[in-house]
């Protein structure tokens, strides 16, 4: 058991992540959009979406140094096991509570604001429910870890060494089977979130725009790029006016 | 000096009756989609009005277009880059649907299907956003004809600001009332602050004739560019979540065909050609400190392509010999610098638009005529358009940062052409004075006059054909606003159908046009892979996709 969830899934999920990456490059550009919805509202957009993206930002940053890092690092760099703790705790307590907050908040917005929620597909809600579930799963862990005080499980020694090691193909499948429960499931249900990743609107993440902060402002092309080749159906986004195309069944 | 050729427009305000046909044809070919129906990339608005969205022009609330910042250098209205990415999340000054307006059709089919019964029944008003029942209250132009000026003529930015700059007021009652027709479609700016915003870099410019489009695969909906341009001319379609706006017709000009919008305007007025100018220039044009001396600046980006200088600089760049010939006899280039009398639109936000106007004398006029005045006498004329501040105040705010002298420059160029032509047409020895009076002679009065009033087809339109050679290069791809049935349409390719060149849309019309006169089947379905085209059908047959297929043919599928 411990092999397949912990040895094997973690693979499938990787593999599902790069190649539905790959695949929904290719052949959905036109698909591949935040889908902003600040034209239908705007009130609450302005405070819910800044808290999570940049809640989820920072707890990012914070599960890059915390898996990454190993801990003999960070303690050759004179931060005791105990001083990394507290830090970590307060800093993804503080953001993770910011994010969970700021989605709520989004979600509240898309359920009450009735334009918005029309344009919410199911695809949107099965990635709500996982997402949410990462996140409110990974607060978890931080609010046990601070009930346990000093005693709290140091993840640093199981689940970071198990993360690593997947990337050196020869995953320690038992530091993983050591965690305590609410890190395997956090870790399950993050698992998932990969997996559906490529297939909803996460994948705006993926072109994050930086390069914004480099290019020139004004782009001129005159490109000999690859035409797409046509599909001999008529393209996306030319769907009729009226109310049909708001028929929630031909989502 | 680095030449490059800009495809521009001049619309003559006189002439706009305000009719709204090139908005309804332009709906008609671009945006009659699901998650298009608030957009009008071409919208004529009356002015004083408050305009499409709502008083857009007031960048003090909107942030859109370019400054200077403290340095002199020019600068987003947003900010810098590192402050745009960073506010990313929630743009901060996106216009709402209730700035244009909430979209709306009629429950048509209740006129059918009502039962029989002692009410007539209504087709109510339904919101194509949500569904439900809605109440119009708002529309692209709802203050048309100055509807509502009343109670809402303050709210047009420049009357604010004309009233601000002046102790006159513009009244909005009826004998002081003037007013006239803005239409817009996007500028195709040289500077465009649409593009400069795009985070993800999905706006280009095409550098074969300046068309700016956005690439559909590249854009993610980040809506920057909604903010960024100061027309509001860059739209959000909410269905694909991505940002779509005026393509210039872009697959019409390339086979030499008019836009939609020049092509059946019922005013005539509006112009197509080319302009050369100077790209390496642009950036320090923009940066004029001055806003008043921008319209000067933008003048002096355009190259005279009668000059030998700028005709060896254009082969270099390797601009083809069809293209400067177009150029040589543009009238978007002769209205704009060898006659002067087309002003750019708020050239105060430094993107160097490239549609320009010719402001309506017609102010004045009517105001003339209506006290009883000869608005064709040019020293009456003269008179009115120094003692008439008001409408000159206005366009001043319009098309030169308020710059007053160069409206009136314009206009007295018009009113002269108005009373010397009338000389001439009633036979009287021309009156040579009044050429000479506005800087102008004889002989160019009488071109402008050719090109303004008779203004025929080929004269306003002069529009070179994009070149086979550089077909690949003035991409359709990236701008999804077509179909792309395309290649083996009309042939076969060596690879089978989907293999080869793309065919233009426009050059795909054509040969459905030509297919259709030239053969006895029913037009169109084969070739048009289930589309119908209405426009080529002749009424022989009943070509496939006319009518949505019957249910009990649906069920075997
Ligand atoms: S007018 Fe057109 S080209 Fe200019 S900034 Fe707006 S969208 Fe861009
Ligand atoms: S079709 Fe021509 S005359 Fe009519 S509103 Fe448009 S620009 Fe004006």
């Amino acid at each position: 058991m411990s092999v397949v969830l912990w040895g094997v899934l973690p693979y499938l999920v990787i593999a599902t992540l790069v190649l539905g990456t790959i695949w929904r490059y290719r052949y959905d550009k036109f698909g591949w959009t935040t889908r902003s919805s600040q034209l239908y509202e705007s009130r609450l957009l302005r405070i819910g979406s800044p808290l999570f993206h940049f809640g989820i930002l920072v707890v990012l940053v914070g599960h890059i140094v915390g898996l990454l890092i190993p801990e003999s690092w960070t303690t050759t760099l004179g931060l005791s096991e105990h001083a990394y703790h507290i830090q970590a705790i307060t800093l993804g307590g503080v953001a993770g509570f910011c994010t969970l907050v700021g989605i709520a908040i989004l979600i509240v917005r898309r359920r009450t604001t009735g334009p918005v929620f029309m344009a919410t597909t199911n695809n949107d809600k099965a990635m709500y429910v996982v997402l949410v579930a990462a996140i409110a799963l990974g607060l978890l862990t931080t609010l046990v870890a601070i009930g346990a005080g000093a005693h709290a499980h140091d993840y640093r020694q199981t689940v970071s060494p198990w993360f690593r090691s997947l990337f050196r193909l020869n995953p320690d499948v038992d530091a993983m089977a050591a965690s305590p429960a609410q890190f395997q499931i956090h870790a399950l249900v993050g698992m998932l979130l990969f997996a559906i990743w490529p297939f909803t609107r996460l994948v705006h993440a993926f072109t994050a725009p930086v390069h914004y902060l480099f290019r020139p402002y004004i782009v001129y092309r005159s490109s000999d790029a690859q035409v797409p080749a046509p599909t001999g159906r008529a393209r996306p986004g030319w769907s009729p006016v009226g109310t049909a195309d708001r028929d929630r069944r031909s989502r | 000096m680095r030449v490059m050729a800009q495809m521009g427009m001049v619309m003559n305000l006189d002439k706009c009756i305000g009719c709204h046909t090139c908005s309804v044809t332009c709906k008609q070919a671009w945006t009659n989609r699901a998650g298009t129906e608030y957009v009008w990339f071409n919208n004529v608005e009356t002015r004083p009005g408050q305009g499409y969205p709502r008083r857009y022009e007031d960048q003090e609330k909107w942030r859109g277009g370019w400054e200077l910042n403290k340095r002199g250098r020019l600068q987003l209205r947003t900010g810098g880059r590192l402050k745009r990415l960073l506010s990313i999340f929630a743009s901060p000054v996106q216009p709402e649907l209730a700035d244009y307006y909430e979209p709306w059709t009629y429950d048509y089919k209740t006129l059918v299907d009502a039962p029989l019964g002692d009410d007539f029944p209504v087709a109510r008003p339904k919101s194509l956003i949500t569904g439900e029942d809605t109440q119009v209250t708002w529309s692209a132009n709802w203050d048309d004809d100055l509807g509502g000026a009343p109670e809402m003529g303050h709210l047009d930015p420049l009357v604010e600001r004309v009233r601000r700059e002046s102790e006159d007021k513009i009244r909005f009652e009826l004998e002081q009332t003037f007013m006239f027709y803005l239409p817009r479609i996007c500028e195709h700016c040289l500077n465009p602050s649409c593009m400069a915003s795009c985070p993800s870099g999905a706006i280009y410019k095409r550098s074969e004739d300046g068309i700016v489009l956005v690439d559909q695969d590249r854009c993610r909906g980040w809506r920057q560019c909604i903010t960024g341009c100061p027309y509001k001319k860059m739209y959000f379609n909410h269905k694909s979540g991505k940002a779509e706006k005026c393509t210039f017709c872009y697959p019409r000009v390339e086979v030499g065909i008019p836009t939609v919008c020049s092509e059946t305007c019922v005013g005539r007025l509006r112009y197509l050609g080319l302009f050369l100018y100077d790209a390496d220039a642009v950036t320090q044009a923009a940066s004029v400190p001055d806003e008043r001396d921008l319209y000067q600046a933008q003048l002096e980006l355009l190259l005279d392509p009668h000059d030998p200088a700028v005709v060896a600089a254009a082969r270099k760049q390797g601009i083809p010999e069809d293209w400067l010939d177009a150029a040589r006899r543009s009238p978007v280039y002769a209205l704009a610098k060898t006659y002067g009398v087309a002003l750019p639109l708020h050239p105060e936000y430094r993107t160097m638009p490239m549609v320009w106007y010719v402001p309506p004398l017609s102010p004045v006029v009517d105001l003339l005529a209506e006290q009883g005045h000869d608005a064709e006498d040019r020293d009456v004329l003269f008179g009115a358009i120094d003692a008439l501040r008001i409408p000159v105040e206005y366009l001043a705010e319009l098309f030169t940062a308020g710059d007053t002298a160069v409206v009136t420059d314009v206009l007295r160029k018009l009113a002269a052409m108005r009373s010397y032509m009338r000389g001439v047409n009633l036979g009287r020895a021309p009156d040579t004075s009044i050429p000479a009076s506005v800087g102008m002679t004889q002989e160019s009065v009488y071109a402008m006059y050719r090109l303004m009033a008779i203004a025929k087809y080929d004269e306003r339109y002069v529009i070179p054909k994009a070149h086979v050679e550089q077909a690949h290069e003035l991409e359709e791809i990236g701008c999804a606003l077509d179909y792309d049935e395309g290649p083996g349409m009309y042939a076969s390719s060596v690879f089978g159908e989907a293999s080869g060149q793309r065919v233009p849309v426009a050059v795909e019309t054509y040969h459905a046009l030509r297919q259709r006169q030239t053969s006895d089947v029913p037009a169109g379905s084969e070739e048009l892979h289930g589309r119908v085209n209405l426009l080529n059908w002749d009424g022989n047959g009943v070509p496939e996709g006319l009518f949505p297929p019957r249910h009990d043919e649906e069920a075997p599928r």
